[in-house]
This record gives structure tokens, C-alpha cells and sequence, in this order.
């Protein structure tokens, strides 16, 4: 289990976080919503262990975050981030293979292709591993990136019914992972994320589309302000009263016509 | 596409590279140490080095050769692999730090510091070390000079990093102030000292290979070999940082403890570097951009690579110093700068096209 309990972050005299608690589980998909500012990237910070709350704690199996090395973290959560640049042109092969770094000494050459092979095909970037990563466009280096988060916690290995449940759980920690993709790329790589959690991942998605994480998400997670407005199945979180309330827009909701989950159209 | 021998291309054609320039490295030092006044052919040059261990090779030399070569031409020679491998080492460690191909240690004002530091060292010597009895005046120079290269480092670093990310504009224009500042301040030590001090300051700010002696050599070599050997060390936490501070911190690296030592052992390279030639701009900015075209920018070959490639181009720098206006020397920074600064032009210019750097 990954949690956050009651998490303060200030930034200079501004109260980014005022105490949300969030957990994760293994096996499940959890979207973490919310408008702009809310503190969704921050608190993703403070579980990926980079960010040192004021006040409370995240810890990962009980154990609170500052006590694990960053290598043993390392083998255990892989964070996407929004966006990332490369200074120089990495091939994107050597782009995937830098998250099996912290492998390093406990696999082999050969081990880490067939897990970077694997991956850049669940990513669908396949095509691209010859390529530099600075020629491609933002949504493919999207994809590469996840290639590469998805090689770090061993996706490719863990295709057992229940490998990775128990003490030895990864934890998949993505920051707006769908942000520069297209219509089809989004549904793909919230596939990816439902099958990670199949294969016994937990996984934390920050979404902007409300529409998206009823879909895909077991439970939502709604940030307002810095605190927790809202926590829930889909059903129970995306009604017409509490979207209104946290984004500040009207919205009527309906259902989805084959998956029947709840869809937002705003009014 | 198969992977695996795309990759397995990719580690042979780094091996090559890797032999090609060491190859050069040794073909380069055989040539700086033959060329000269006394002639010394390259299979004399090696019947002399191995006569030195008792070994005896059919190549025939003569007295005045052997003596030309051990006393002059092989300190010199050894002094410019060490002083291109520093500063190659440097220049593509800091690149890697910086996540931007710019950081020359000349250019983001660390040479200058390191050098505004050693001027200090040599117009006020004297008074520092009847100060402190204890420091003797053949290391002063060398720990001044590692010194000043190391808060230069340091400041120009926190300058232009904020929230993991180091920005371009900032990090050149405080190199360019720092080098202002530092300008200054050698400006006002020259304006101090006698006229024996401005002979040996104005010819060292420009940099030289020049009056390399043994006992000088050996005094700073062991700390210019720490630094050249233990960057490659940090070629993964570097390859890594490539993606950005946090993503290195979440693959794992100790990314602050990695970020200390490389900017301390970047300054100790570079630093010990200036206390014995001077200033030589531009040899770290160059080295790894060519590396990088040939080998790519992965830095468990760039660093290696880098240093043989840089120790190869500062003798062949040194070599052109030394001959181009018989009979007198010019300093090899003027060499260095004429290449190295057209050189950055052209960066600057390629970088409009596609594929960043």
C-alpha cells in the first residue's frame, strides 16, 4: 500500500496542500482530479518520495518515504512525468533502457532488451526505437516515456494473475499522462493502465478529463484547493452538485451507452 | 526492427570509437614528443621510453635526443594529455550536469575564477605563506587555483538552477558576469604586482604548455588524475540527469550526492589544470560536441572518449603553439580560442536546425 496521510506542503507563504490523505493499493487504478492549481502535481511529488511534506506523511508498506534508499523506491515506483525533454539526442531504445537502471547489477543486457522490447510495443512506440528523441513530437515522447516508467517496474515480467500482490507491489504514479495525446493514445495508455493493475500495479493517474477517468478509474479522487473534496467510485463522485462545486463549471451528467459509467457534458 | 542488433551495432561502433581514439591519442603523442628543433622519430621516441625501463629496441638515438625527450618534450607532452583529458572531462561532465551543451568551464567562468584565484596565489604568495608557515609555495598555486574553479562551480550552478532545471540564458550571462568579476579582479592583481609577477601573470592568463618541468608536474598531476579518472564514474547518474533532476531522483540516483561530487571533481579538474598551463578556453565546450557527433551523447562512452580525444587536441594545440611562429612561442590559448571560438558561432547557429543538439 502507497498513502499519503494528512499532507501540508507550503510554498513560501502559500498553503499548496492543507492535509488530503490518499492511498493506493495494489491492483487498483485511482485518478486524482481537480482544477488547475488544486495540488494535484504537488501531492504526486510527495508520494513519488521527492517532495518532503511540512506536516504528515506518505510511506510505501508502512514504511515512511525518507527511510527508503532511492534505489529500493526506485524498484518499486516509476513516476511519468508531464513532460520531459532531452538535452542530447538519445536514441529512444537507450531512452527505455534508462529505466532499467536501477536493475542495474542484478540483470542482464539481454534481460533489459527483451523487457524494453516488450514495453515499447504495450506503449506502441515500437516503430520509434531507432529514432532520436528529440526529432519526435510531444505526444510520441509521451509514449516513450511510459515505455520507459513501464520497464522500470518490470511490466513485462509481472503477466501472472497475481505477481506483485503482497510485500513486493509496484506502484505506477502518472502525471497527466494523456495530456499530449490524441483521442486514440489517451484510451491506449489508460489501457495500459488498467492492464498494469491487473498484473497486480497500483496505479495513481492525475487526469484532466473527467469523462476519461470514469472510464478507466476504480475510485476518483477529488482535490480542491489543497484538500480533499471528493472521494469515491465513479458513480458516487461525478454527480452534477459536486462538479459544479469543485470546478466551477454546470455540467449535466449521463450515462455511458455500453459501459454505463457516468459522462460529463458540460452545459 | 530487431532490437537487439541495433543495440549490439551500437556497442560495437562505441568500441571502435573508443579504439580509434586512443589510437590517435598515442599516433598524436608520438608525433608532439618527435617534433622540434631536434627531430625524434616516432620509433626513437619509443626505443628511448623503453631503454628507460632496460628494455632494448633496434631503433638507434642519440644522447642529445634522449635528453631532449626526457627533460623537455615528455613533461610537456604529458602535462597537455593531462590538461586536455582535465578539461574535456570537465566540459562534457558539466554539459551533462547543466543538461546543456554550453558549459564550457572556460566559458561559464570557472577557468577564470580558478585563474583569478591562482593570480591572487602568485602576486600575494609571498605574504600568504609567511602567514601560514605550513603551506609550501609549490602547492599554493595549484589548491588557489582548485579553490576558485570550485566556488565558481558552485555559483554559477545555484544561479541557474531552480526546481531541478537549469536555465540556459542564466547560467551564460552569469558565466559572462563572472568573468567580469573575475576579470576585475586579475586586472587589479596585475595592476599590483612588480614587473617580474606581470611577466609570468600575462603569459600564463593566456595559457602556455610552456617551462612544464617534472617537479612542477608531479606536484598537480595526482590531482588532475583523481579528477580525469573519477568522472566516468558518474556516467549513469549523468545519463539519467539527462531526463531531468527529479526523473534521475525517481530512477533511483542519489542525485545530490552524484551532483556535489561531479561539480567538486569538475572543479578540481579544471582547477588544477589552470594552476599549471593557464587559461585554455574552449578545449571542454568542443571535445564533447565532436564526441557526441561520432559516438553519441551516452555518457559511459562520452567521458572516456572525451578525455583521450581532448588530450589528443591540446597536443596537437601546443603543437601548432610552438612551431607556427618560430622561434619564439605563442600561448595556447590564443590557438584554442581562434578554433574554439568560430566553433561556438557555429553552434549557436546549428541549433535552429531540427533534432536540438
Amino acid at each position: 500500500m502507497l498513502r499519503a496521510d494528512d499532507i501540508q506542503v507550503r510554498y513560501g507563504s502559500a498553503e499548496v496542500l492543507r492535509g488530503p490523505s490518499l492511498s493506493v493499493a495494489p491492483g487498483e487504478v485511482v485518478a486524482v482530479l481537480g482544477p488547475n492549481g488544486a495540488g494535484k502535481s504537488t501531492l504526486l511529488a510527495v508520494l513519488a518520495g521527492t517532495l518532503r511534506p511540512h506536516r504528515g506523511e506518505a510511506a510505501l508498506d508502512g514504511r515512511a518515504l525518507a527511510d527508503w534508499s532511492p534505489r529500493a523506491l526506485a524498484l518499486r515506483r516509476a513516476v511519468l512525468p508531464q513532460s520531459s525533454e532531452l538535452a542530447f539526442g538519445f536514441p529512444v531504445l537507450e531512452v527505455v533502457l534508462l529505466g532499467r537502471s536501477p536493475h542495474a547489477g542484478a540483470t542482464t543486457r539481454a534481460a533489459d532488451l527483451a523487457i524494453a522490447e516488450a514495453c515499447l510495443a504495450e506503449a506502441e512506440v515500437t516503430h520509434l526505437a531507432g529514432r532520436l528523441y528529440t526529432t519526435l513530437s510531444g505526444g510520441e515522447r509521451q509514449r516513450v516515456q511510459l515505455a520507459r516508467v513501464l520497464a522500470q517496474i518490470d511490466f513485462p515480467k509481472l503477466d501472472f494473475p497475481d505477481a506483485g500482490q503482497g510485500g513486493e507491489a509496484r506502484y505506477l504514479l502518472l502525471d497527466e499522462p494523456t495530456s499530449s495525446l490524441d483521442l486514440a493514445h489517451q484510451h491506449a495508455t489508460l489501457r495500459t493502465a488498467r492492464r498494469a493493475a491487473e498484473r497486480g500495479i497500483g496505479v495513481l493517474a492525475i487526469l484532466h478529463d473527467l469523462n476519461l477517468a470514469a472510464m478507466y478509474a476504480d475510485r476518483l479522487v477529488v482535490l480542491s484547493r489543497g484538500e480533499l473534496a471528493a472521494e469515491g467510485t465513479p458513480a458516487e463522485v461525478l454527480t452534477e452538485a459536486l462538479v459544479r462545486e469543485a470546478f466551477d463549471l454546470p455540467v449535466h451528467v449521463t450515462r455511458h451507452p455500453t459501459r454505463g459509467c457516468p459522462q460529463i457534458s458540460p452545459i | 526492427m530487431d532490437l537487439s542488433s541495433f543495440a549490439q551495432a551500437r556497442h560495437r561502433r562505441g568500441l571502435a570509437a573508443l579504439w580509434l581514439f586512443g589510437l590517435g591519442l598515442a599516433g598524436t603523442f608520438l608525433l608532439a614528443v618527435g617534433y622540434g628543433a631536434v627531430e625524434i622519430g616516432p620509433g626513437q621516441s619509443i626505443a628511448i621510453l623503453a631503454a628507460q625501463t632496460g628494455l632494448d629496441l633496434p631503433w638507434e638515438f642519440t644522447r642529445q635526443q634522449e635528453a631532449v625527450l626526457l627533460a623537455i618534450r615528455l613533461p610537456r607532452a604529458v602535462a597537455g594529455v593531462l590538461v586536455g583529458g582535465a578539461l574535456a572531462a570537465s566540459g562534457a561532465a558539466l554539459q551533462g550536469l547543466f543538461r546543456n551543451p554550453l558549459a564550457d568551464p572556460a566559458l561559464i567562468g570557472v577557468s577564470n575564477g580558478a585563474a583569478l584565484a591562482a593570480v591572487v596565489a602568485i602576486v600575494l604568495g609571498a605574504g600568504i605563506v609567511r602567514l601560514v608557515p605550513a603551506l609550501p609555495r609549490d602547492l599554493l598555486l595549484p589548491l588557489a587555483a582548485f579553490g576558485g574553479g570550485l566556488a565558481t562551480t558552485f555559483l554559477v550552478y545555484r544561479i541557474a538552477s531552480r526546481d531541478g532545471r537549469t536555465d540556459v540564458a542564466t547560467m551564460l550571462l552569469a558565466g559572462v558576469a563572472m568573468n567580469a568579476m573575475a576579470g576585475a579582479g586579475i586586472g587589479f592583481m596585475v595592476f599590483l604586482s612588480d614587473d617580474q609577477q606581470l611577466r609570468d601573470l600575462n603569459y600564463w592568463l593566456l595559457g602556455s604548455l610552456g617551462g612544464i618541468t617534472w617537479d612542477r608536474l608531479v606536484l598537480v598531476a595526482p590531482l588532475m588524475l583523481i579528477g580525469i579518472l573519477s568522472l566516468p564514474f558518474f556516467a549513469r547518474p549523468l545519463n539519467a540527469m539527462l531526463l531531468g533532476e527529479s526523473e534521475a531522483v525517481h530512477l533511483g540516483f542519489s542525485v545530490e550526492r552524484s551532483k556535489r561530487a561531479i561539480v567538486v571533481l569538475a572543479a578540481l579538474a579544471t582547477g588544477t589544470s589552470v594552476a599549471i598551463t593557464g587559461v585554455i578556453g574552449f578545449v571542454g565546450l568542443v571535445v564533447p560536441h565532436l564526441v557526441r557527433l561520432t559516438a553519441g551523447p551516452d555518457h559511459r562512452l562520452l567521458l572516456p572518449i572525451s578525455i583521450l580525444f581532448g588530450a589528443s587536441l591540446v597536443l596537437i594545440a601546443d603543437l601548432f603553439a610552438r612551431t607556427l611562429v618560430l622561434p619564439a612561442e605563442l600561448p595556447i590559448g590564443i590557438v584554442t580560442a581562434c578554433v574554439g571560438g568560430p566553433f561556438f558561432l557555429w553552434l549557436l547557429l546549428r541549433r535552429r536546425g531540427p533534432g536540438g543538439w
